[in-house]
Protein backbone atom coordinates (compact mmCIF):
# COMPACT_ATOMS: atom_id res chain seq x y z
CA UNK A 1 0.00 0.00 0.00
CA UNK A 2 2.54 2.61 0.76
CA UNK A 3 4.67 1.18 -1.79
CA UNK A 4 2.18 1.93 -4.61
CA UNK A 5 1.76 5.33 -2.40
CA UNK A 6 5.70 6.26 -2.78
CA UNK A 7 5.11 4.85 -6.58
CA UNK A 8 2.18 7.37 -7.41
CA UNK A 9 4.16 9.94 -6.26
CA UNK A 10 7.35 9.44 -7.94
CA UNK A 11 4.90 8.89 -11.30
CA UNK A 12 3.42 12.73 -10.30
CA UNK A 13 7.20 13.71 -9.86
CA UNK A 14 8.02 12.76 -12.90
CA UNK A 15 5.26 14.59 -14.84
CA UNK A 16 6.08 17.60 -13.34
CA UNK A 17 9.79 17.31 -14.10
CA UNK A 18 9.05 16.49 -18.06
CA UNK A 19 6.29 19.13 -17.76
CA UNK A 20 8.85 21.95 -17.15
CA UNK A 21 11.36 20.58 -19.08
CA UNK A 22 9.43 20.80 -22.39
CA UNK A 23 8.13 24.66 -20.87
CA UNK A 24 11.76 25.49 -21.06
CA UNK A 25 12.25 24.12 -24.41
CA UNK A 26 9.30 25.61 -25.88
CA UNK A 27 8.52 28.90 -23.91
CA UNK A 28 9.25 31.93 -26.01
CA UNK A 29 10.84 34.05 -23.98
CA UNK A 30 13.57 34.31 -20.82
CA UNK A 31 11.29 35.18 -18.54
CA UNK A 32 8.16 32.74 -18.93
CA UNK A 33 10.97 30.11 -19.54
CA UNK A 34 12.24 31.19 -15.68
CA UNK A 35 8.47 30.62 -14.66
CA UNK A 36 8.44 27.62 -16.07
CA UNK A 37 11.31 25.91 -15.24
CA UNK A 38 11.33 27.33 -11.75
CA UNK A 39 7.79 26.11 -10.47
CA UNK A 40 7.51 22.94 -12.01
CA UNK A 41 10.77 21.69 -10.84
CA UNK A 42 10.05 22.84 -7.51
CA UNK A 43 6.68 20.69 -7.37
CA UNK A 44 8.50 18.05 -9.45
CA UNK A 45 10.97 17.82 -6.82
CA UNK A 46 8.78 17.72 -4.30
CA UNK A 47 7.16 14.88 -5.41
CA UNK A 48 9.63 12.46 -6.31
CA UNK A 49 11.64 13.53 -3.00
CA UNK A 50 8.23 12.79 -0.90
CA UNK A 51 7.66 9.56 -2.49
CA UNK A 52 11.33 8.48 -1.90
CA UNK A 53 10.82 9.37 1.49
CA UNK A 54 7.81 6.99 1.79
CA UNK A 55 9.85 3.78 0.18
CA UNK A 56 12.51 4.48 2.45
CA UNK A 57 10.08 4.14 5.55
CA UNK A 58 10.89 6.01 8.49
CA UNK A 59 14.54 6.74 9.64
CA UNK A 60 17.58 7.96 9.07
CA UNK A 61 17.46 7.83 4.96
CA UNK A 62 14.08 9.69 5.17
CA UNK A 63 15.07 12.69 7.32
CA UNK A 64 18.56 13.11 5.00
CA UNK A 65 15.20 13.17 2.26
CA UNK A 66 12.89 15.76 4.05
CA UNK A 67 16.33 18.30 4.79
CA UNK A 68 16.78 17.83 0.92
CA UNK A 69 13.58 18.48 -0.01
CA UNK A 70 13.36 21.73 1.94
CA UNK A 71 16.61 22.65 1.01
CA UNK A 72 15.91 22.87 -2.92
CA UNK A 73 12.45 24.23 -1.97
CA UNK A 74 13.76 27.41 -0.28
CA UNK A 75 16.35 27.70 -2.44
CA UNK A 76 14.37 27.41 -5.65
CA UNK A 77 12.69 30.36 -5.71
CA UNK A 78 15.59 32.36 -4.24
CA UNK A 79 17.48 31.38 -7.52
CA UNK A 80 14.61 32.50 -10.07
CA UNK A 81 14.60 35.52 -8.08
CA UNK A 82 18.62 36.30 -8.79
CA UNK A 83 17.96 35.00 -12.33
CA UNK A 84 15.25 37.39 -13.03
CA UNK A 85 16.85 40.65 -10.98
CA UNK A 86 20.25 39.79 -13.29
CA UNK A 87 18.36 39.57 -16.57
CA UNK A 88 16.46 42.99 -15.52
CA UNK A 89 20.09 44.60 -14.52
CA UNK A 90 21.44 43.49 -17.97
CA UNK A 91 19.22 44.96 -19.86
CA UNK A 92 16.60 41.56 -21.21
CA UNK A 93 13.41 43.00 -21.03
CA UNK A 94 10.56 40.80 -21.14
CA UNK A 95 8.99 40.35 -24.30
CA UNK A 96 5.52 41.57 -22.42
CA UNK A 97 7.02 44.78 -22.50
CA UNK A 98 7.01 44.79 -26.20
CA UNK A 99 3.61 46.65 -25.82
CA UNK A 100 4.01 49.32 -23.55
CA UNK A 101 6.68 49.66 -20.03
CA UNK A 102 5.77 48.53 -17.06
CA UNK A 103 4.58 51.29 -14.58
CA UNK A 104 7.13 52.31 -12.25
CA UNK A 105 7.03 51.84 -9.12
CA UNK B 1 9.87 2.67 -10.39
CA UNK B 2 12.59 4.27 -9.32
CA UNK B 3 14.40 2.86 -12.10
CA UNK B 4 11.27 4.37 -14.28
CA UNK B 5 12.23 7.44 -12.33
CA UNK B 6 15.79 7.52 -12.39
CA UNK B 7 15.78 6.93 -16.55
CA UNK B 8 12.68 9.72 -16.76
CA UNK B 9 15.29 12.15 -14.98
CA UNK B 10 17.73 11.35 -17.03
CA UNK B 11 15.89 11.68 -20.20
CA UNK B 12 14.28 15.41 -18.81
CA UNK B 13 18.15 16.33 -18.19
CA UNK B 14 18.93 15.79 -21.93
CA UNK B 15 15.59 17.96 -22.86
CA UNK B 16 17.37 20.44 -20.74
CA UNK B 17 20.81 20.30 -21.95
CA UNK B 18 19.24 21.34 -25.33
CA UNK B 19 17.91 24.32 -24.45
CA UNK B 20 21.72 25.34 -22.57
CA UNK B 21 23.34 24.89 -26.12
CA UNK B 22 20.61 26.55 -27.88
CA UNK B 23 19.72 29.29 -24.96
CA UNK B 24 20.37 32.51 -26.99
CA UNK B 25 21.10 34.74 -23.96
CA UNK B 26 23.68 33.66 -21.91
CA UNK B 27 20.65 33.69 -18.78
CA UNK B 28 18.77 31.18 -20.74
CA UNK B 29 22.02 29.11 -20.70
CA UNK B 30 22.46 29.59 -16.56
CA UNK B 31 18.94 28.54 -15.92
CA UNK B 32 19.53 25.74 -18.03
CA UNK B 33 22.54 24.61 -15.70
CA UNK B 34 20.54 25.75 -11.97
CA UNK B 35 17.97 23.10 -13.40
CA UNK B 36 20.89 20.73 -14.67
CA UNK B 37 21.96 20.93 -11.37
CA UNK B 38 19.15 20.47 -9.11
CA UNK B 39 18.23 17.31 -11.26
CA UNK B 40 21.45 15.56 -10.89
CA UNK B 41 21.01 15.85 -6.55
CA UNK B 42 17.67 14.14 -7.59
CA UNK B 43 19.30 11.77 -9.97
CA UNK B 44 22.02 11.32 -7.24
CA UNK B 45 19.47 10.47 -4.26
CA UNK B 46 17.48 8.24 -6.22
CA UNK B 47 20.50 6.00 -7.87
CA UNK B 48 21.33 5.66 -3.91
CA UNK B 49 17.55 3.83 -3.71
CA UNK B 50 18.55 1.71 -6.59
CA UNK B 51 21.77 0.61 -5.50
CA UNK B 52 20.75 0.20 -1.94
CA UNK B 53 23.26 2.60 -0.76
CA UNK B 54 21.87 4.70 1.93
CA UNK B 55 25.04 7.26 2.15
CA UNK B 56 24.01 8.80 -1.60
CA UNK B 57 21.78 10.97 0.43
CA UNK B 58 24.77 12.98 1.81
CA UNK B 59 26.29 13.41 -1.67
CA UNK B 60 23.10 14.92 -2.89
CA UNK B 61 22.58 17.09 -0.23
CA UNK B 62 26.20 18.46 -0.68
CA UNK B 63 25.75 18.81 -4.38
CA UNK B 64 22.51 20.86 -4.18
CA UNK B 65 24.19 23.33 -1.77
CA UNK B 66 27.56 23.60 -4.19
CA UNK B 67 24.50 23.94 -7.26
CA UNK B 68 23.07 26.47 -5.79
CA UNK B 69 25.54 28.80 -4.63
CA UNK B 70 27.41 28.45 -7.94
CA UNK B 71 24.38 30.15 -9.82
CA UNK B 72 24.53 32.72 -7.78
CA UNK B 73 28.00 33.34 -8.41
CA UNK B 74 27.93 33.16 -11.80
CA UNK B 75 24.77 35.53 -11.72
CA UNK B 76 27.08 37.96 -9.93
CA UNK B 77 29.26 37.43 -12.61
CA UNK B 78 27.12 37.08 -15.56
CA UNK B 79 26.18 40.80 -16.12
CA UNK B 80 29.87 42.00 -16.52
CA UNK B 81 32.14 41.80 -19.99
CA UNK B 82 35.61 41.34 -19.86
CA UNK B 83 36.65 45.03 -18.98
CA UNK B 84 34.28 44.84 -16.10
CA UNK B 85 31.93 47.06 -17.60
CA UNK B 86 28.12 45.90 -17.78
CA UNK B 87 26.86 44.66 -21.46
CA UNK B 88 23.53 43.87 -22.71
CA UNK B 89 22.02 40.29 -22.55
CA UNK B 90 22.91 39.52 -26.23
CA UNK B 91 25.54 37.01 -27.05
CA UNK B 92 26.89 33.59 -25.31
Amino acid sequence: MLETLAGALLGIGILFTWAGAIGLLRFPDFHTRLHAAGVTETLGMGAIVAGLMLHAGLGQAALKLLLLGLFLFVTAPIASHALAAAARHGGLRPRAEEAGPSPKR
Amino acid sequence: MILVAALALILSMALVLARALRGPTRYDRILAANILGTKTALLIAVYGFLDGRPDFLDIALAYALINFTGVVAVLKYASLRRSGRRDGPGEA
